[in-house]
């Protein structure tokens, strides 16, 4: 079936109107449809972006109203990203722009990421070096705790050893 | 290699290849967004900097190879034309977003198509690596591998505290995407999927159409990815997207068993209906051919029809998409011309299995 209103393209789409009592059915495709207003699409559809920036506004509020003060407001020195553009994007606009606006992240990445806010994946190998040896000691250490707490002290011991050595070759990496 | 490569075959080498559960797991990919440390990200970055990332890549991994994925084709959005944009897309090579980039963007491409580096979309570099079938954590031990490879002469965007920084919040943390594409025609049929929908949104995955945000699920066709990237490591989520494409498996399977054992008549006659459609048609739109393709690939999964390849469901429904079918014409189509060479096109292929 061809769309009612152009003629041209196949009709997608099947309205049901009631104008004062009155039924008609329609058949138009999808251009049709939006441009002759049988439906109502938002300006772009549905984006995160949109979310995203709804989320921003109200995590942002709060600290405005309780100072009450006329701020100076927050700005990237780096991209100039300022916090109501930031805001309005819902996007940083250079790496350095989460040490910028670091005092208001945690809010939104706990909205964001159910409560998380600090990362626990991938160290990158080559400039992560030092790191990722440090991640290695506070994941002994914390076995070591454990193993302290049920007196498995000679496992401790080799775990306290494998800290000590690691210590040893992070600062060894800094001379 | 030459871009024409990329555009004549409508299916990937790599799909070629069949993975574990590949009747239900059409494909397992993992996304990573990782940025330069230096520079804007694209969104505010000037014109001199995209340019400078993109020539960088250009320069360093033109025709480089790492591990299986070899001769990586630099391809500058810019010098494509629409429909050769829309034809990457169909093929999951780039993003709808960076199609519609006309600034410094590319994407560099191996040359079995299964892993795709996009430069200069939302992030500095969105690394994709496909495999065929159920494979999420060998996916996610070769893109390791290849993330190591690039960050050799790339000083990432990586705080201790943050991980990866990306342009998106929501993006922050591992950078990564994980996400299978699934088949799941009895789940739809008995409307099971969408009483499964709300409770594995619940455990932060989200269900998706075949081409990503927003898109429709076409030919009963679904994307389940993580929807959480900060605070959890690659591997556990990873192993929570896994539990629930294994619990959907289970669900899909026991779901078809219980058609083929209740109406096997009433099934028989749907996917013969289809199978008659797409071999007989003169004028098909995509909407009909995505279900008819759904219905032929579930009676070849489950042994009703004999004697046509699996690959055909993956393979028509790239080369039913518009932007195939123009660049198989040559020229730009209307719906309705499109609509009768997509009829055709099917007819075609159909008949090269017998």
């Amino acid at each position: 079936m061809e769309c009612q209103e152009c003629h041209e393209r196949p009709a997608t789409l099947h309205f049901t109107q009631v104008i004062n009592g009155e039924k008609t059915e329609v058949y138009v495709c999808e251009v049709c449809a939006k441009e002759k207003g049988y439906m109502n699409y938002p300006e772009e559809g549905y984006s995160l972006q949109h979310l995203l920036s709804g989320l921003l506004n109200s995590t942002f509020e709060s600290p405005k109203s309780t100072t009450g003060q006329q701020t100076k407001e927050l700005k990237c020195p780096k991209c100039e990203m300022t916090l109501s553009k930031f805001k309005r994007l819902g996007k940083f606009g250079c790496p350095d722009c989460y040490e910028t606006f670091a005092d208001s992240l945690d809010p939104i990445f706990r909205r964001v990421h159910s409560g998380n806010t600090k990362h626990y994946g991938k160290i990158p190998a080559r400039i992560g070096g030092d790191m990722r040896l440090k991640k290695q000691v506070d994941v002994y250490k914390e076995e070591l705790q454990r193993l302290i707490k049920n007196e498995a002290f000679e496992e401790a011991a080799t775990v306290r050893d494998k800290i000590k050595e690691l210590e040893e070759q992070t600062r060894g990496d800094d001379s | 290699m030459t871009l024409q490569h990329f555009m004549n075959e409508a299916i990937s080498p790599w799909m070629r290849e069949e993975g574990p559960d590949s009747d239900i797991v059409l494909s397992s990919r993992i996304r990573l967004a990782r940025n330069f440390a230096q520079y804007a990200f694209p969104i505010l970055a000037n014109e001199e900097d995209l340019k400078y990332i993109n020539e960088f890549i250009h320069q360093e991994y033109e025709s480089q190879s790492f591990q299986d994925y070899r001769d990586f084709a630099f391809v500058p959005i810019k010098d494509l034309t629409p429909v050769e944009r829309r034809v990457l897309v169909e093929k999951h090579l780039i993003s709808p977003h960076l199609a519609e980039r006309n600034h410094a963007s590319a994407v560099l491409i191996s040359k079995n198509e299964q892993v795709s580096i996009m430069v200069n979309e939302e992030d500095h570099l969105r690394i994709q690596l496909y495999y065929p079938g159920f494979q999420l954590n060998k996916a996610l031990q070769k893109v390791f591998e290849l993330d190591d490879w690039l960050e050799e002469k790339i000083d990432y965007a990586f705080d201790e505290e943050r991980g990866y920084l990306t342009g998106c919040p929501t993006n922050v943390g591992t950078g990564m995407r994980a996400s299978v594409m699934m088949h799941l025609p009895a789940l739809s049929w008995t409307q099971q999927i969408n009483r499964m929908i709300p409770a594995i949104n619940q455990l932060g995955l989200v269900v998706r159409g075949i081409y990503g945000e927003g898109s429709q699920a076409t030919g009963n066709i679904f994307q389940i990815s993580n929807q959480i990237t900060l605070g959890k490591s690659e591997e556990d989520i990873v192993e929570d997207l896994q539990s629930v494409v294994r619990e959907l498996i289970e669900h899909e399977r026991s779901a078809r068993n219980q058609i083929m054992d209740q109406s096997p008549v009433r099934l028989e006659d749907r996917i013969y209906r289809s199978y008659g459609v797409l071999t007989c048609s003169r004028i098909i739109e995509s909407k009909e051919t995505a279900k008819c393709l759904s219905d032929v690939r579930f009676g070849i999964d489950s042994g009703i029809i004999e004697n046509v390849s699996r690959n055909i469901l993956n393979e028509l429904m790239v080369l039913t998409q518009p932007g195939f079918l123009q660049q198989y014409a040559k020229k730009t189509l209307t719906p309705n011309e499109r609509d009768v060479l997509r009829a055709s096109l099917i007819r075609e292929r159909m008949q090269l299995e017998n």
